[in-house]
């Protein structure tokens, strides 16, 4: 068991160091959800007067950070593929499950890095009062609930596809439909009829609500619908994600 | 005990069969190289060895494990140097070998000494804390072996372990593969480079279209050729080979392009008879060679081609990895 720990720790250590030991990376991830709160959040401000856009649509910022960073960390088993790690780490005396373990936490720790650092900039840029220390802890608990359970459905993708052509694709098909059909941009209630039926669909609106709550004080649904949703995508994924990496080979 | 046994292995892939039955096996403290073209058999071999792949039937025996019922234990006592370049480019040269040892269960003390003593046999101490992707396709490849040596195995396999470098490198890389064997550990190899096979092999298995044509040491196999092969080049090949094969010299004479070659006994000897016999027929020769056998002609008598040319450039995708910066 202690072995099987210090592979799930050597497999995090990698997502890490590769994170770490990449500037660019970590720069260009946040460009964008910063444009976002920005651009959007500034814009939609002046436009509608009494309404702090910015505000509400922080948490959105912040789940669209961890989406992207946590299913882009998961999917990147496709490049590990095509530049033949993933051969390193299958021919290693290290189960599956230990890889996938390792990776997922790995991923979601890149996200919760990013996460943070979003959530620190937003605070400063749009004002929005920072929340008790309580709901600062359920914030991060449902942060590594979620980036958790979407590393694993980047695996899970990645091991169904496996062709790097297809990476950008599924990034653009998967990703940003997850983000503009939820909550996060907007509130449910204003939303057209179709709309509102897709995102209450959408796993990730349960997660941007629960963090909504938490920050701003409004949302949807009940915290414990927005956890308890969030904590079965989990175990969804880390199956899917066990089964189907489970059964790739080189 | 054999430190590999492997009995009639198969491997189809979808309706392919890739490996027709295989068997050999592998003393401790040998060097055995399977050569062969590419797409022969000998990278799907290796995968079912270190259990990256199941067997479509038969059965192998690793350091005494069953390939089938303890990839695991297989997989913890080997180390594997494979074709295409596998480290991890994002990282220094240190990460990937420290990443290595605790995947293979290494604790730190036993880590830290090891990667200073692959990296020294590698000559990469000096590149310890770079990033791998500033590594020429060279050092790379010499990190691999490094890495595949890291959890100090008792059995290494190469897979195509100087694919792509040039002479140079080439050399440098047999020499730390001598190395190795020195040390007493089993390596199995594969290669297309004949010279390579020669060069370095204890045994060799000849394998082509998934079937060991013949396995035996470099030296018996250039034996079995005869004395020497004569090679004459004309500008009427299959008038010349009648001509051969009448003489009673060689049933089969070889044509290829302007070139007729036979093996022999006693080629010098047999040269001013075959050229009489040729002129006579008023059959004009360009030029004639004789030769001693080399492990080329072994590789032609057995499989009945040249051993196909490599022609996928892998230092041309490796410029196209770095180039996209991974």
């Amino acid at each position: 068991m202690d072995i099987e720990l210090s592979k799930i720790y050597a497999v995090w250590l990698r997502e890490v160091k590769r994170y770490t030991n990449s500037k660019s990376r970590m720069i260009s991830s946040l460009g964008m959800p910063l444009l976002f709160l920005v651009a959007l959040g500034g814009g939609f401000s002046a436009l509608i007067p009494g309404f702090n856009y910015e505000a509400f649509i922080l948490p959105g910022i912040l789940a669209m950070t961890v989406l992207f960073t946590s299913v882009f960390a998961g999917v990147s088993i496709i490049w590990d593929r095509e530049f033949g790690f993933l051969k390193e780490m299958l021919a290693a005396p290290a189960s599956r499950q230990t890889i996938v373990i390792g990776r997922t936490l790995g991923g979601a720790t890149t996200a919760i890095i990013q996460g943070i650092i979003i959530l620190l900039l937003g605070f400063a840029l749009t004002g929005t009062p920072v929340p008790s220390l309580l709901h600062l802890a359920g914030i991060f608990v449902l942060m590594v609930v979620m980036s958790s359970s979407l590393v694993a459905f980047g695996i899970a993708l990645a091991s169904i596809v496996q062709e790097v052509e297809t990476f950008q694709l599924l990034m653009n098909l998967i990703v940003m439909p997850l983000i503009f059909l939820s909550n996060a941009l907007f509130p449910i209630d204003k939303m057209p009829a179709w709309l509102q039926v897709v995102s209450s669909i959408n796993p990730i609106s349960y997660s941007v609500d629960g963090l909504r709550i938490m920050m701003i004080g409004s949302g949807t649904f009940s915290l414990g619908m927005d956890f308890g949703i969030a904590f079965a995508g989990l175990i969804v994924m880390i199956t899917a994600a066990s089964y189907l990496f489970g059964k790739t080979s080189i | 005990m054999n430190t590999v046994e492997v009995s009639s292995l198969v491997k189809k892939f979808n309706g392919f069969t890739a490996v027709k039955g295989v068997s050999f096996s592998v003393a401790k403290g040998e060097l055995f190289g399977l050569l062969g073209p590419n797409g022969a058999g000998k990278s799907t071999t290796i995968y079912m060895l270190t259990t990256l792949i199941d067997p479509t039937s038969g059965s192998a025996s690793v350091n005494g494990f069953d390939i089938v019922a303890h990839p695991d234990e297989v997989r913890g006592s080997i180390g594997i140097v494979f074709q295409d370049p596998t480290v991890d480019t994002r990282l220094t040269a240190y990460d990937n070998l420290d990443i290595h040892g605790r995947l293979y269960g290494m604790d730190g003390k036993t880590r830290k000494n090891r990667i200073d003593e692959v990296l020294a046999l590698v000559e990469l101490t000096e590149w310890k804390d770079k990033m791998v992707k500033t590594f020429s396709g060279g050092m790379r490849r010499r990190l691999e072996i490094a890495r595949g040596l890291m959890h100090t195995p008792k059995l290494l396999f190469l897979d195509e372990p100087t694919l792509g470098l040039d002479p140079q490198t080439r050399r440098h890389i047999w020499s730390y593969i001598a190395k190795l064997k020195a040390q007493g550990i089993t390596i199995i190899l594969t290669t297309h480079y004949l010279e390579e096979a020669d060069y370095l092999c204890d045994r060799i298995a000849i394998i082509d279209h998934g079937e060991i044509k013949v396995l035996d040491t470099p030296k018996n196999l250039k034996s079995i050729i005869g004395g020497s092969i004569i090679s004459i080049e004309s500008r009427d090949p299959k008038k010349l080979a009648g001509v051969i094969t009448k003489l009673g010299y060689s049933k089969e004479p070889r044509i290829s392009e302007m070139t007729v070659s036979f093996e022999t006994k006693n080629g010098g000897k047999l040269v001013p008879k075959v050229m009489e016999a040729v002129l006579k027929a008023g059959i004009e020769i360009e030029s004639i060679e004789v030769h001693v056998p080399s492990l080329e002609d072994v590789f032609i008598h057995y499989t009945g081609s040249s051993i196909r040319e490599e022609k996928a450039a892998p230092s041309g995708m490796m410029a196209g990895r770095r180039a996209r910066g991974y």
